[in-house]
């Protein structure tokens, strides 16, 4: 077994032009910040982005639109990114707006080998155009079609060799439903630990989902709104 | 005199319960966190993967990590717990969450809500507001009676495409508590000093006015 990579450049070389990519974080909470960079860097286009925000103008996902590398995103909410609704109002980004718990689900199940699912959410709205409608116990249920990445990428806080990771606080998010959505997921971690360090009942996302894994670096930790209690 | 902010917030701590599990949105919602009554215990939901949000740091305190579904660096309580994305929406899915309250651009007789997109001005998205709506907890509205440009925001039906069909359960404005229910939209309770004309003149929508419409108490 040889999960471990030397660094993102390594981890990501084989991500091609028009890949589907899901990737973990909430704003720009728990983003793969590594692996954007080197993805920037490596200049790959047409990308499809599965992720729940697409950044700022100019940090996490935003560095991706700025370069023109995606072709499409798949998120559910894009409000704090000016250069991403004027992409989307101009007709230059595709986007497909999907409700919150509907991306975390097709996610979830995607990597449960779950193709699809019937949800509530969203009924009666723009997004179930299209979309079977299935009555259950008298209420109505739309059904939603699972989402499976060529590449996923997340971060994580600790992580070791065999592709064990433990997250810390609300950076978690969608990073452990994001690793189980493809069969080439790479995580980069803040830390990472000798095999055995992490106690077993303690990991988040247990290492067979992992194929990648590197010592992340230069953490920048952006803080989107920073809110005290001092004001 | 119109209730602030504050006031519509403190209106709607009031529906608040013992045990109750409440997610709050963005603005006047995340207001209702202080105003808890007195002796009484809830656990704030984030839908970014977060039971019982603290209060925000200290200027020491703040951490990256620990942020709210607004953004907004938060910090955790005793006894709170951090989970994934999938397992937020579970809870909430599952009908788990007792109490969302809200805000929204359109509310309309039915109870249907419009809160997620302007077509060709804005393009936000729905984040997990469908989901909200949709799981069949109770649901509140916060939000100001009329618009900036003086159009009621409670209509006969909503003009923007909907976040969910016929899930409010109660509108909490400056001027007013209506209820949702199967015949309409029930008056409930006036803000101090405005009249039952000035609620009509200010709501698009048919309301429904019993005898006993009190005063609200904040």
């Amino acid at each position: 077994m040889n999960k471990l990579v030397k660094d993102a450049d390594e981890a990501i070389k084989d991500i091609f032009d028009g890949a589907i990519l899901a990737l973990g974080g909430f704003g720009l909470c728990g983003i793969p910040e590594n692996c954007i960079s080197a993805l920037v860097k490596k200049g790959v286009k047409n990308l499809t982005c599965i992720s729940n925000n697409a950044g700022v103008d100019e940090f996490g996902i935003g560095l991706l639109l700025q370069q023109r590398q995606v072709k499409k995103m798949i998120s559910s909410y894009v409000g704090e990114n000016k250069l991403f609704e004027q992409l989307v109002l101009s007709g230059e980004l595709e986007l497909e707006l999907t409700p919150q718990g509907t991306l975390a689900e097709k996610l979830r199940a995607g990597g449960a080998g779950i193709p699809a699912f019937f949800t509530a959410t969203g009924y009666g709205t723009e997004i179930a155009k299209g979309k079977e409608v299935r009555q259950y116990d008298g209420k109505n249920y739309i059904l939603e079609r699972s989402l499976f990445a060529d590449f996923a990428i997340v971060k994580a806080w600790k992580g070791d060799a065999m592709g064990n990771l433990v997250f810390r606080g609300t950076a978690r998010n969608f990073n452990p439903n994001v690793a189980t959505a493809s069969h080439k997921t790479i995580a980069e971690v803040e830390h990472l630990v000798p095999i055995g360090e992490i106690d077993p009942d303690q990991v988040h996302v247990p290492g067979i989902y992992i194929k990648r894994i590197f010592q992340g670096k230069n953490y920048e930790k952006r803080i989107e709104k920073r809110k005290t209690s001092e004001g | 005199m119109a209730l602030t902010r504050e006031q519509i917030a403190q209106r709607i701590s009031q529906e608040l319960q013992d045990g109750f599990y409440v997610n709050l949105g963005i603005g006047i919602p995340t207001l209702v966190a202080n105003y808890v009554p007195k002796g009484i215990t809830v656990v704030l939901q984030s839908e970014n993967g977060l039971l019982g949000v603290g209060p925000y740091p200290k200027e020491n305190e703040v951490d990256a990590d620990y942020i709210n579904a607004g953004k907004e660096t938060i910090t955790t309580l005793p006894g709170s717990s951090v989970f994934s994305s999938a397992e937020s929406f579970a809870m909430i899915r599952g009908g788990h969450v007792d109490l969302t309250v809200m805000g929204a651009m359109e509310v309309d007789e039915s109870g249907s809500i419009a809160n997620w997109i302007i077509p060709g001005k804005m393009v936000k998205g729905m984040g997990g507001a469908m989901d909200l709506v949709a799981c069949g907890s109770r649901l509140i509205i916060a939000m100001q009676h009329v618009s900036k440009n003086g159009e009621s925001k409670i209509l006969p039906k909503c003009n923007l495409p909907l976040t969910g069909v016929a899930v409010v359960s109660k509108i909490v404005t400056e001027l007013a508590v209506i209820d949702v229910t199967k015949e309409g939209l029930v008056l409930r309770e006036r803000a101090p000093g405005v009249s039952i004309e000035d609620i009509k003149m200010a709501t698009a929508a048919r309301l429904i006015i019993p005898e006993d419409v009190s005063e609200i108490k904040t």
